[in-house]
């Protein structure tokens, strides 16, 4: 099971992959939307990706939810247990 | 009288070279983009071929990572195509909703497609990207354009297989006569080097198999020729009302003089053996263009280099051209460039623009042994072309039985 911090790290991995922000851009209190400019598109496809490596499932009705990096790290590590 | 058209920017991704001067070295000496493939694909689908003709400079090299990831290869040349050809016609700035995109493709995102069909197969409906739509659709290559340089007139996507990229120049001059924009993003995009549409070409008999001797595959008008090689990229010109052009006082490669589309209604894939599409397509184009037959100094022929397709071009040619067909310099550089599908029309159209411009005429190579029933004039070693008033024409066709052509005309 990952920690916090490597769920984190995890994350910050798929964003840059995915929108090529830097890695330490992706911190906990950053909205997905308003901080990072992810569009719907691009959560879905970080969903997607983050379920795989930490091998959990984020409902779509969930998706709405995670707000912020640390929203997702929080349900990704809830999940896990 | 109908505002005319001319052309003020190349851009091109192909076998032969990355960009335009590239290309245009390699089609003046003379080289073949086709090789070997190594892909482990290959020897696992036992595909009857096993050579093509890829982009001599990979799109990874000339995207950011960010946006290649969100874009179907064919998508990426088209990019990276109108890219350099927006570049080099000096448009700073431009009225955004006056300026259009017409960029063709044959088969759009494959590549796509068929991926995420086999994550679909393999890891499941959860596993299929969300860009997976924008990314397959046929129209992803005009769209991506469009977005990328703020095309706001409209973003057209003609489709008519091999005869797409013409047919793309074709529209384009549409918009800009019919008043509908100034500037218009005209070309075409394939990317089809993937296994099913290696093994449907195949199935269907119409890819070489010359395996142990790719770059001798593509040999058009040649009396052993067995099918063409195929090819991937992307080319793209920027078409402009010539007032436009005039009033910042661009660069003019040449006039779009004319163009016309016109259907066999004979075969689905055979072309007709008299040419009759294809002869009123030129009939029409040269009309369109107000350019008679003894006008044409050049031809970049469709030539594909497949057994039955290479002479109704030449019927064709000799009926609306007449006797005057035996005096034209006739360039075939899918002998180099292999056949980019849906691309093919535009990067020629690139081609015989800069043949017009510099009056040079490509080589066409592999041409050994000339079929006996093609006696046209090959150009082997780039030829210059005659100086004063010209025109060109560049033809292609399309299974579906599509027959396209543009004239070009020096400025």
């Amino acid at each position: 099971m990952a920690s916090n911090e490597e769920i984190l790290a995890g994350l910050a991995e798929i964003v840059n992959e995915e929108t090529g922000l830097a890695p330490e851009a992706v911190e906990l209190d950053k909205s997905f939307t308003d901080d990072l400019d992810i569009d719907s598109i691009s959560m879905m496809t970080i969903v997607v990706n983050a379920e795989e490596k930490f091998g959990v499932r984020i409902p779509d009705e969930e998706v709405k939810n995670l707000k912020t990096v640390g929203d997702a790290v929080t349900y990704i590590s809830g999940a896990q247990a | 009288m109908a505002r005319k058209v001319v052309i003020t920017g190349l851009g091109a991704t192909t076998p032969i070279g990355g960009d335009v001067p590239t290309m245009w070295r390699n089609a003046l000496k003379g080289v073949s983009g086709a090789h070997t493939l190594t892909d482990d694909w290959v020897a696992k689908y036992e595909l009857p071929v096993h050579f093509a003709a890829r982009v001599s400079t990979p799109a990874s090299e000339v995207l950011t990572r960010v946006e290649a990831k969100r874009l179907d290869p064919s998508s990426q040349f088209a990019v990276i195509a109108a890219r350099e050809a927006w570049k080099d016609s000096g448009i700073t700035e431009v009225d955004h909703d006056r300026f259009a995109v017409a960029f063709a493709t044959g088969i759009g995102g494959v590549w796509t497609l068929l991926d995420a069909w086999d994550t679909l197969r393999e890891k499941g409906p959860r596993r299929v990207l969300p860009m997976t739509v924008p990314m397959l659709m046929p129209n992803g290559a005009a769209a991506a354009v469009s977005l990328d340089l703020g095309a706001r007139a409209g973003a057209h996507t003609p489709v008519s297989a091999c005869a797409s990229g013409t047919e793309a120049l074709h529209q384009g001059l549409e918009l800009i006569r019919s008043g509908k924009a100034d500037v218009v993003m005209a070309g075409g995009a394939e990317a089809a080097i993937h296994p099913l549409p290696l093994a449907a070409f195949s199935s269907m008999q119409a890819l070489s198999r010359r395996n142990d001797d790719p770059e001798h595959a593509s040999r058009p008008y040649d009396r052993d020729r067995d099918g063409f090689v195929m090819g991937e990229g992307a080319g793209a010109l920027v078409l402009e009302a010539e007032e436009h052009a005039l009033a910042r006082r661009a660069r003019i490669y040449g006039e779009l003089a004319g163009t016309s589309v016109t259907a066999d209604a004979y075969h689905i894939t055979a072309p007709d053996p008299e040419g009759l599409g294809a002869t009123r397509a030129l009939k029409a184009a040269l009309f369109d263009a107000r350019a008679q037959p003894e006008d044409v100094a050049h031809v970049n022929a469709h030539a594909t280099s497949t057994p039955v397709g290479d002479r109704p071009e030449y019927t064709a040619l000799r009926a609306a051209l007449g006797d005057h067909v035996q005096n034209v310099p006739v360039s075939a550089t899918k002998s180099q460039t292999g056949h980019l599908l849906g691309a093919s029309g535009a990067v020629e159209a690139v081609m015989t623009v800069l043949a017009v411009y510099e009056r040079k005429a490509p080589a066409t190579i592999n041409l050994e042994n000339q079929d006996p029933e093609i006696p046209l004039d090959i150009v082997t070693t780039a030829r210059d072309l005659p100086s004063g008033d010209i025109v060109a024409l560049s033809n292609s066709f399309g299974f579906g039985g599509h027959n396209a052509v543009v004239v070009i005309r020096n400025h």
